[in-house]
């Protein structure tokens, strides 16, 4: 198994990865790119041009999750969300992205940028599949408690891996 | 929030950035049982350019209190700071200073 990642001389950080671990991670980043689709705009093409969209709050968890609302007020956060989610939406996919097209079996180098779009990406990914599996702050007890039959046990290993993955990356850009 | 508790990381120090507490409006941080307490620190120091310890306090405050208020200024300001936070994933929101 990948012993996550390292600092990079001159910047950056450097990861060994397994054909199944990259295969998991494509996966996963996959499924968040198809989610989170680009920002729903409006019919007026200055608008569109513009980047202003959709003003409610997803109806799907995890985008919700994704995309909180910036205001405890609600039209408040409408009209915030109406000017940033798209771009948001368009930083996220091109994170996404960024990984799609470093992630390879053995040895991967990633520049500071790209190790940045690593870092937001596994976080979004964390984000998805954690809002999917109603995780709590005991995750970690609860895996080692877990029966290892346990129909959640394939996906809370997954996720708890990807926790280990990110804080490996963290701490080799700090 | 989540701690790993691996290896002790080496500390960075970057430019301090105050907090202004007598402008209007704040940025809030809220707890959340995803976001890694590594991560969080390291997006506070990324994107504020606070010291580590700084922002570590200002982590545990989110981990401990549920909430902590991380920057303060204009309302546009504050706007900018939820939108990149957001970007990291972070759930962040902004609010008048008079409001507790």
């Amino acid at each position: 198994m990948s012993s996550g990642f390292r600092t990079k001389d001159g910047g950056g950080a450097v990861v060994e990865f397994e054909a199944a671990e990259v295969a998991i991670l494509r996966s996963l980043v996959t499924q968040v790119l198809g989610l989170v689709e680009p920002g729903e705009t409006s019919d007026d093409p200055l608008e569109r041009a513009l980047g202003i969209g959709a003003s409610r709050v997803p109806s799907d968890p995890v985008l919700a999750r994704l995309f909180p609302s910036a205001y405890e007020d609600a039209e408040d956060a409408a009209e915030f969300r109406r000017y940033t989610e798209a771009t948001l939406r368009e930083g996220k996919r091109a994170d996404a992205r960024t990984m799609l097209d470093t992630a390879r079996p053995g040895r991967t180098e990633l520049t500071a940028e790209q190790a940045q779009a690593w870092l937001r990406s596994l976080n979004d990914v964390r984000l998805a599949l954690g809002t999917k599996l109603e995780v709590t702050e005991e995750i970690h007890e609860e895996i080692a408690t877990m029966a290892e039959d346990d129909p959640r046990y394939p996906a809370y290993v997954t996720y708890d891996w990807l926790t280990y993955l990110q804080d490996t990356l963290v701490r080799a850009l700090w | 929030m989540v701690d790993v508790g691996s290896t002790a990381p080496i500390a960075v120090e970057r430019p301090s950035t105050d907090v202004r507490p007598d402008l209007p409006w704040v940025t809030i941080v809220w707890n959340d049982p995803v976001n890694l307490m590594s991560y969080v620190t390291y997006v506070f120091q990324t994107v504020f350019g606070y010291t580590r310890e700084k922002a570590e306090k200002l982590m545990l405050d989110v981990h401990h209190k549920g909430k902590a208020v991380v920057s303060s200024g204009t309302r546009e300001e504050m706007e900018r700071d939820v939108q990149i936070l957001h970007s990291y994933g972070l759930w962040a929101t902004l609010q008048p200073d008079s409001v507790k």
